[in-house]
């Protein structure tokens, strides 16, 4: 009899296989775009602006061009020559690529000096003289909209006020109706804080124009090389066939490298202007200072509720504080990404949103910061409110949220904001979560150790969150359709080179993807190569964010893995003699119907295809696949947190920290569970102290880790991990994103447990970071504690 | 981050270290851990002529007790040969409290207790620490060797009292004359970040009498602060709720904190308070 292959043991779906990434990065043999090293390469530094707000009145580079060494010396004005003083940004506005009116946000671009070496180039950024003449700062979305508030944006014909957008979703009417209708009403006003997503490696590039071949490659940390080389080919008007992007291997992303930054554009007119390769390396301040941040959002909601603890509708608006200009990362149809997929958990018949964008003098950004296009907000707003509602109710947290919860029966279900949820299991995902920390019992704990002075709490955080855009036709960037692509090679020995327009940045594609080949082809997961991030050597794609990677180009490698087998029948129909109809699959085999033993394997095929095939069969196994998912998948994850807070310092620890996740089917298990310790570890971190704030001046406080503080091993907690899987129904295997959902869904959870340790106080909020100060202040005074960390001095 | 263009020294004596001070004065830095001056010389916070990395210069690792009691620390001795030692497990328990909350390991592994009291930087954890405990530096420079206390050498933020030429070349604690309790408590929003508010408590007792105490704060002024009316009201009783409750109290009217991102001022002067009766009681303080 003819052997089974285990899936598991040749690394196919559900296998904890190794990370075949991690022997090159553990070695230190990684290739990151800093190791590269081109013939006759030189380096770029920029000049960024000290202050906040100023115009520029002179820019005098004479003393840079006479230190030795230096080759060029690039301002806004020469980039103007090229049309390249601006460019556009993600959301159909412009920023500017080296500033030539104006600076608007500390740490922008003035100039660019190219140099032997980097410490050359630096002394000739020192030596730029830069005349400002200052500006008053605008730092918040209300000064912004301050009568007297001076006009940022005075570059944009039309533009009279610091208003970048305005948006509204949902049914005002039915909503209205709703609110009428409730027995009481529950509101909450929160500031989600401006961060960064701070990857360890920061944004580079090496450009290579070369004259002779006219062709351009671009080493770059990108985590979508093809959307940028289409983005060059239109902004730089080169033609696209003779401009190369290579993403090699990238220290980290979240969202950071999906926009196409001033540095990546100077290096690659310099490299024009000089025909030789021209290197540009960011350094952390530079990384932290200008390039794009996420959240800093301020929401303001209220639910309609029915006393049982029914929730008859929502209704929220968000301000969003956009810095020096609209470039968020998201789908053009939406001016607020996903923000509307809030409350989509619950079963919820009503909802509005309304909000407003505001230029200040920030840096610009609005990525989508280890989170699908905003809605990191939206499930913080809601889990805070959800929180607050059941208090005010005077109900019990779990019991609130499993009265609203969307019941297993109503899948696919409709949010009023048009989304459509596949599937789902919420309430079992919730009872397997207090099921874990023991909810009752900590309950009673809480009660007898307030009577003894000490402060418990628990925080639950339930949210479902749509991941992996598109469909195509709701999702698209600067109008290229959201969908991904993969393509398969079977060599005649039966090994294999994957492709795939995504990219990764260390979470683990080229092991997880080989495993979706395996399962589908029974070809060991070690057999099989995956490739990625070089434009000229892989299929198209949008790249990799949103967690959108395996729900979009995982299904591609699906997909293109069964046109493979199918074509792989063929060959085994004609070695085994029999017609097409009469072979049987199973994993790595195909066999005649009836005879299990006569059978012959998939590299029996491969081989055939380039050997043996049948007259009138196209040689060879390799094939592609666009893949345009039907929708969005949806991932439900209940997470609760149990922490103690000390009175007299305001020092929270926590105590114990549960994360429940439905992702569908898990493809490799430790990776799954990699993604959701590291979402939990940013989770933790939100909630704790990593933000970015701003002085009046419009100084940036957080533009070095001295003051953007990112956990370290000591103080994250331990995590305790549980799944529920319910498969995707649409997926080709059953899969849903997971990269992001514990980032989405934990720092409600943290917060909430801190505000139950508290919850005799009467104070109903503290908005993020919860540092010790502000939890002290909040319990010393009763009140609550809103907006981000003033910075003052005195 | 590149730093502008400076000459670098590493001599193997300390003569010859000395030498390169005596020509360079002003434009010459010591490099001990580095842990702060590279920093600084990165961003082009600070432009010096010339690098004297004393690393190579043997026989300055050293951590001991002298025959006289006294403890004495080398140049070169680093936060983490402080974090492991069993010498300050055995007999000075502030010191053996700061060692492992100076920054993060790899810091500590690098940067010395010599090193951070010349920087003077206001949050420092040592010059508190050693401020509590009476210590003492000695410099060597071209007039020969001097003696000069932690409470003088510290002048101001980022000040401190060498001559130009002169290198410290060891910390010394004096030998303790009581039984010898104490503890450093920090406040950090993070491991590895300065202190909001650090408190150092030295005490010596001889039955129950307080015989000499050492209290000090870091993070709350323009430099550590000694907190001498706090230290002054425990000396000559036993300790008990009253007087520990009153150098609380006192320490945290010494303290002169500012607002700023690591909270308000208020809040800080409140922990200050908290802390010095927490080190104080009868869980705080650890005995040697
Ligand atoms: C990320 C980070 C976190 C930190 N956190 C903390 C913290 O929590 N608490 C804390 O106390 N410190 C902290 N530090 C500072 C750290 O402790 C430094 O090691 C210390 O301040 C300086 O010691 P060093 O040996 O590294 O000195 P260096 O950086 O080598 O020198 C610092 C200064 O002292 C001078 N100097 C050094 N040695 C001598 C000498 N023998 N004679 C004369 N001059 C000398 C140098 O010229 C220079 O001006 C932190 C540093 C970093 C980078």
């Amino acid at each position: 009899m003819a052997q089974a292959l285990d899936e598991i043991k040749i690394g196919g779906l559900g296998s904890s296989r190794k990370r075949v990434e991690d022997d090159r990065f553990l070695r230190g043999v990684g290739n990151y775009t800093d190791d590269f090293k081109l013939t006759g390469m030189l380096h770029m530094e920029i000049l960024r602006s000290p202050v906040a707000h100023a115009r520029i009145k002179s820019i005098n580079t004479a003393k840079a061009w006479q230190i030795p060494g230096v080759h060029l010396v690039l301002t806004g004005e020469m980039a103007a020559q090229h049309n390249l003083a601006w460019m556009p940004t993600l959301s159909y506005d412009t920023q500017p690529v080296l500033a030539t009116d104006k600076v608007r946000y500390q740490g922008q671009e003035i100039a660019c000096v190219v140099a032997d070496d980097p410490y050359i180039a630096k002394d000739g950024c020192e030596a730029i003289e830069v005349e400002y003449e200052p500006l008053p700062a605008i730092v918040s979305p209300q000064q912004a909209v301050a009568a007297d508030a001076p006009l940022i944006r005075d570059d944009k014909e039309g533009q009279n006020d610091n208003i970048c957008y305005r948006w509204e979703v949902g049914d005002r009417e039915g909503t209205e109706r709703a609110f009428a209708q409730a027995d009481m009403v529950s509101s909450l006003s929160l500031h989600y804080p401006r961060s960064h997503p701070s990857p360890i490696e920061c944004c580079g590039s090496i450009a290579d124009y070369n004259p002779a071949t006219t062709k351009l490659t671009v080493y770059m940390t990108t985590q979508a090389p093809h959307i940028i080389r289409t983005a060059v080919a239109l902004v730089a008007e080169l033609p696209e066939h003779m401009i190369r992007i290579i993403s090699p291997d990238i220290g980290g992303g979240f969202g950071n490298k999906v926009p196409v930054y001033p540095g990546y554009v100077a290096s690659i007119l310099c490299s024009i202007l000089l025909a030789r390769p021209v290197k540009w390396i960011e350094d952390k301040s530079g990384n932290l200072i200008s390039t794009h941040y996420a959240r800093d959002m301020y929401i303001r909601g209220e639910l309609a509720l029915r006393k049982d603890g029914k929730i008859l509708a929502t209704r929220i608006h968000a301000d969003t504080d956009n810095g020096s200009s609209f470039s968020d990362a998201q789908p053009s149809k939406f001016k607020i990404g996903l923000f509307h997929s809030a409350f989509g958990c619950y079963d919820i018949p009503y909802g509005y949103q309304t909000a407003q964008g505001h230029y200040t003098n920030k840096a610009p950004g609005g990525v989508a910061y280890r989170c699908s296009f905003r809605i990191t907000e939206a499930m913080f707003f809601q889990e805070r409110m959800i929180h607050a509602a059941a208090d005010d109710l005077g109900m019990d947290q779990a019991q609130f949220r499993r009265v609203n919860l969307v019941k297993d029966d109503q899948f696919p279900y409709r949010t009023p904001f048009g989304f459509l949820l596949d599937s789902g299991q919420y309430e079992k995902c919730l009872d397997v979560g207090l099921d874990a920390i023991g909810y009752d019992e900590f309950l009673r704990e809480k009660e007898q150790a307030r009577s003894r002075g000490r402060r418990l709490g628990i925080g639950i955080s339930t949210m479902s969150e749509p991941l992996g855009a598109g469909n195509s036709r709701e999702y698209d960037i600067l109008g290229i359709k959201m969908f991904d692509a993969a393509e398969l090679r079977v060599h005649p020995s039966g090994k294999a080179i994957l492709k795939i327009g995504a990219k990764t940045q260390g979470q683990g594609h080229e092991t997880t993807f080989a495993q979706i080949v395996t399962h589908e082809l029974g070809i060991p997961a070690a057999d099989i190569l995956v490739e990625h991030g070089d434009t000229d050597h892989t299929p198209f794609g949008m790249g990799t964010y949103a967690s959108r990677s395996t729900p979009v180009a995982g299904a591609a490698t699906a997909m293109v893995s069964r046109k493979i087998r199918a074509k792989a029948r063929k060959l085994a129909a004609h070695l085994l003699e029999v017609s097409e109809e009469d072979v049987e699959w199973e994993l790595g085999r195909f066999y005649v119907r009836g005879a299990h033993d006569r059978g012959v394997t998939i590299q029996d095929c491969s081989m055939a295809a380039y050997t043996n095939m049948p007259d009138g069969l196209e040689p060879g196994l390799e094939n592609n696949a666009y893949y345009d998912p039907p929708n969005l998948t949806w991932p439900f994850a209940a997470y609760i947190v149990t922490v103690e807070v000390d009175p007299e310092t305001g020092v929270w620890d926590v105590l114990r920290m549960v994360a429940v996740d439905d992702c569908g089917v898990r493809i490799n298990p430790m990776i799954v569970e990699g993604q959701i310790m590291g979402g939990m570890t940013e989770a933790y971190a939100m909630a704790n102290m990593q933000f970015m704030t701003y002085d009046a001046e419009g100084n940036c406080v957080g533009s070095n880790y001295m003051d953007y503080l990112l956990p370290t091993a000591w103080e994250t907690p331990g995590f305790e991990l549980h799944e529920v899987v319910t498969a995707s129904p649409h997926h080709p295997i059953g899969a849903k994103g997971v990269g992001e959902c514990a980032c989405v869904g934990g720092p409600a959870a943290f917060v909430n447990a801190v505000l139950n340790a508290i919850d005799d106080t009467g104070v109903r909020n503290i908005d993020m970071p919860l540092l010790p100060d502000r939890v002290w202040e909040a319990i010393q005074y009763k009140h609550d504690i809103s907006g981000a960390p003033p910075v003052k001095t005195g | 981050m590149y730093p502008s263009r400076f000459r670098y020294e590493a001599p193997r004596s300390l003569d010859e270290a000395l030498d390169f001070l005596r020509v360079y004065g002003d434009e010459a830095k010591v490099l001990a851990g580095g842990q702060s001056l590279i920093p600084l010389i990165k961003l082009r916070f600070a432009s010096i002529e010339l690098v004297v990395d004393i690393n190579n210069i043997p026989g300055l690792d050293y951590h001991r007790q002298e025959s006289d009691g006294s403890l004495s620390f080398g140049a070169l001795c680093r936060h983490v040969d402080l974090e492991h030692s069993e010498l300050l497990r055995r007999s000075q328990p502030t010191m053996a409290a700061a060692a492992p909350l100076i920054a993060d390991p790899i810091v500590r592994n690098r940067g010395t207790l010599v090193g951070s009291l010349c920087h003077a930087d206001p949050q420092g954890d040592w010059a508190s620490v050693m401020m509590a405990l009476g210590g003492e530096i000695i410099a060597a420079g071209p007039g020969g060797r001097r003696t000069i206390p932690v409470s003088d050498f510290i002048m101001g933020p980022f000040q401190n009292a060498l001559r130009p030429g002169e290198i410290a070349v060891e910390a010394r604690v004096p030998a303790p004359k009581g039984a010898v309790s104490g503890n450093y408590l920090k406040l950090e929003r993070r491991v590895g970040d300065f202190a909001t508010v650090g408190v150092a408590v030295a005490l010596e007792t001889s039955g129950s009498t307080v015989s000499r105490a050492g209290i000090a704060l870091t993070g709350v002024g323009p430099s550590n602060i000694q907190a001498t009316a706090a230290e002054q009201a425990l000396v000559g009783s036993a300790l008990n709720a009253n007087s520990i409750q009153q150098a609380g109290r006192l320490a945290a009217e010494a303290a002169q904190p500012k607002t700023d991102h690591r909270g308000s001022a208020e809040y800080k002067r409140h922990v200050v308070e908290t802390f010095v009766t927490r080190a104080l009681g009868s869980r705080g303080a650890v005995a040697a």
